[in-house]
């Protein structure tokens, strides 16, 4: 009788829970700059425990790729492997001003969001929601997104590679004419190699030469730099 | 249990006194003639002051405006500015967001606010305490930078109860942040230009992107670093005091 019982209240809590956790989410991303470009949007759900960047830690391979060069791939890979949620991909840019929808319905492990996009023009700048609780009740919830620095690349911020382990930003075709060309960069040196606040960029007025390929009065930014605004249904 | 009883009585007394009130109105309408006059409801009028605290280090603001409305925004990130937000963020002149046509009350403040420095203004409302309140104001020593509140409700919020904010500082896009001899209203950039209706920006309103100065590399800036600013620029308080 006893073992009935108490494996009965287990099946209740269970069920409860399942309830309470798993979730329908429209959520919609804002870039709120006036002139840096996002690189495809990674939104995930995961359990608590996982994370996709902890600042003040080296970032991983997987972070590197997308911090770098936009790619997030490796990442959507570690959140599978993770038996985590991932929203579907968009290839597109997110331009300065515009906003991004995203549905992603979690499973009830999975009850921390993350979100993560490169920032351009930067070497590996970009902004990131790191496991935030998502609420268990119904209703929209607003959160305002920094920028940070993957600490994997010096930000020389000339036109170079995307690819990991080389110098330089990458240009696709949209930023390509808005930046600058031939800057000599601005360092060779990245100080903290840990995930931390990105101190902006520095850019030029030169559209030849310079120190930079970035332009200073356009391509800078203060954080906040994306509002995130999550409905739970 | 027997005052329960009471206010049960004198709810449902005052629901039959409205029930009357209306069927008294219909008859007056029927028949002009009639005596009966509607029972004046009281006003009640709804106080908030406003204390705008400017927390840059050398970027005073222009005369605050301060507008409650029940409908609309002052503004919409990645949207153009309206021509009257243009004259407060190019110009610090806020008298045509204060003549917006859903502005139900506009106060303004009485002049500059300097950095490190607080004004308070008064601003009531009638028969309505859930209305909507926005703030604008210009960091007069850019091209076109303001700092405010947009659309905040005031719902819910009770006499005696405040609110406190700590506002960013958004980029009108409506005049390209050139930084250069004449192109701004403020102090740092004597005689400088406040509006024009040219608008050579991407033409939406976004987070600014913070100023440049001379001494960070744009040779053409009469802006110094003393200039620079981050966020929040703008601490905000509301305080209900009727």
């Amino acid at each position: 009788m006893k073992i009935r019982n108490s494996f009965l209240a287990g099946a209740l809590l269970t069920s409860l829970s399942s309830v309470s956790q798993a979730a329908d989410l429209t959520i919609e991303i804002q870039n709120l700059t006036q002139g840096i470009y996002y690189t495809p949007f990674l939104v995930a759900a995961h359990t608590p425990e996982a994370s996709l960047f902890e600042l003040g830690e080296a970032a991983t391979d997987e972070l590197t790729m997308m911090a770098e060069g936009g790619d997030v791939s490796g990442l959507v890979s570690l959140v599978d492997g993770l038996d985590g949620n991932v929203a579907e991909v968009q290839g597109e840019l997110t331009a300065p001003g515009t906003t991004r929808t995203f549905m992603l319905s979690t499973d009830d492990a999975n009850t921390a969001l993350s979100i993560t996009a490169m920032l351009l023009p930067t070497n590996d700048g970009f902004v990131g929601l790191d496991n935030w609780d998502i609420p268990t009740e119904a209703g929209t919830y607003t959160v305002f997104l920094n920028a940070y620095d993957a600490g994997t690349e010096a930000n020389d911020e000339i036109r170079g590679s995307g690819a990991v382990g080389e110098a330089g930003m990458p240009v696709p075709p949209p930023l390509d004419p808005l930046l600058g060309s031939n800057g000599t960069g601005v360092t060779t040196e990245e100080d903290n190699e840990t995930v931390h606040i990105h101190r902006g960029n520095l850019g030029d007025s030169m559209e030849d030469g310079g120190s930079s390929d970035v332009n200073s009065t356009i391509q800078r930014w203060l954080n906040p730099v994306a509002k995130v605004t999550v409905t739970v249904q | 249990m027997l005052s329960n009883l009471g206010i049960k009585k004198s709810r449902l007394a005052l629901g039959m006194i409205s029930v009357l009130a209306l069927a008294a109105c219909g008859s007056d309408n029927d028949s002009p003639s009639s005596d009966v006059e509607p029972t004046p409801t009281p006003t009640v009028t709804s106080v908030y002051q406003v204390t705008v605290t400017n927390l840059t280090n050398a970027q005073p603001f222009s005369p605050v405006a301060v507008i409650l409305h029940s409908e609309d925004k002052l503004w919409e990130i990645g949207s153009p500015a309206s021509e009257e937000l243009e004259y407060v963020s190019e110009g610090g002149d806020n008298n045509f967001v204060l003549g917006l046509p859903f502005v139900e009350v506009g106060e303004s403040g009485v002049g500059l606010i300097l950095p490190g420095a607080s004004e308070s203004i008064e601003i009531a409302i009638d028969d309505n305490d859930s209305a909507l309140i926005s703030v604008a104001t210009m960091l007069v020593n850019t091209n076109d930078a303001f700092t405010g509140l947009n659309a905040v409700s005031l719902a819910g919020l009770e006499v005696g109860e405040s609110m406190s904010f700590r506002a960013g500082t958004y980029d009108s896009g409506t005049e390209a942040n050139s930084e250069a001899a004449g192109t701004m209203p403020g102090p740092a950039d004597p005689g400088g230009e406040g509006f024009n209706a040219l608008r050579d920006d991407v033409d939406f309103v976004s987070m600014h992107p913070g100023i440049v100065s001379q001494q960070d590399g744009l040779s053409t800036s009469v802006l110094t670093k003393q200039h620079g600013f981050d966020n929040p620029t703008a601490k905000i308080s509301i305080s209900r005091v009727e």
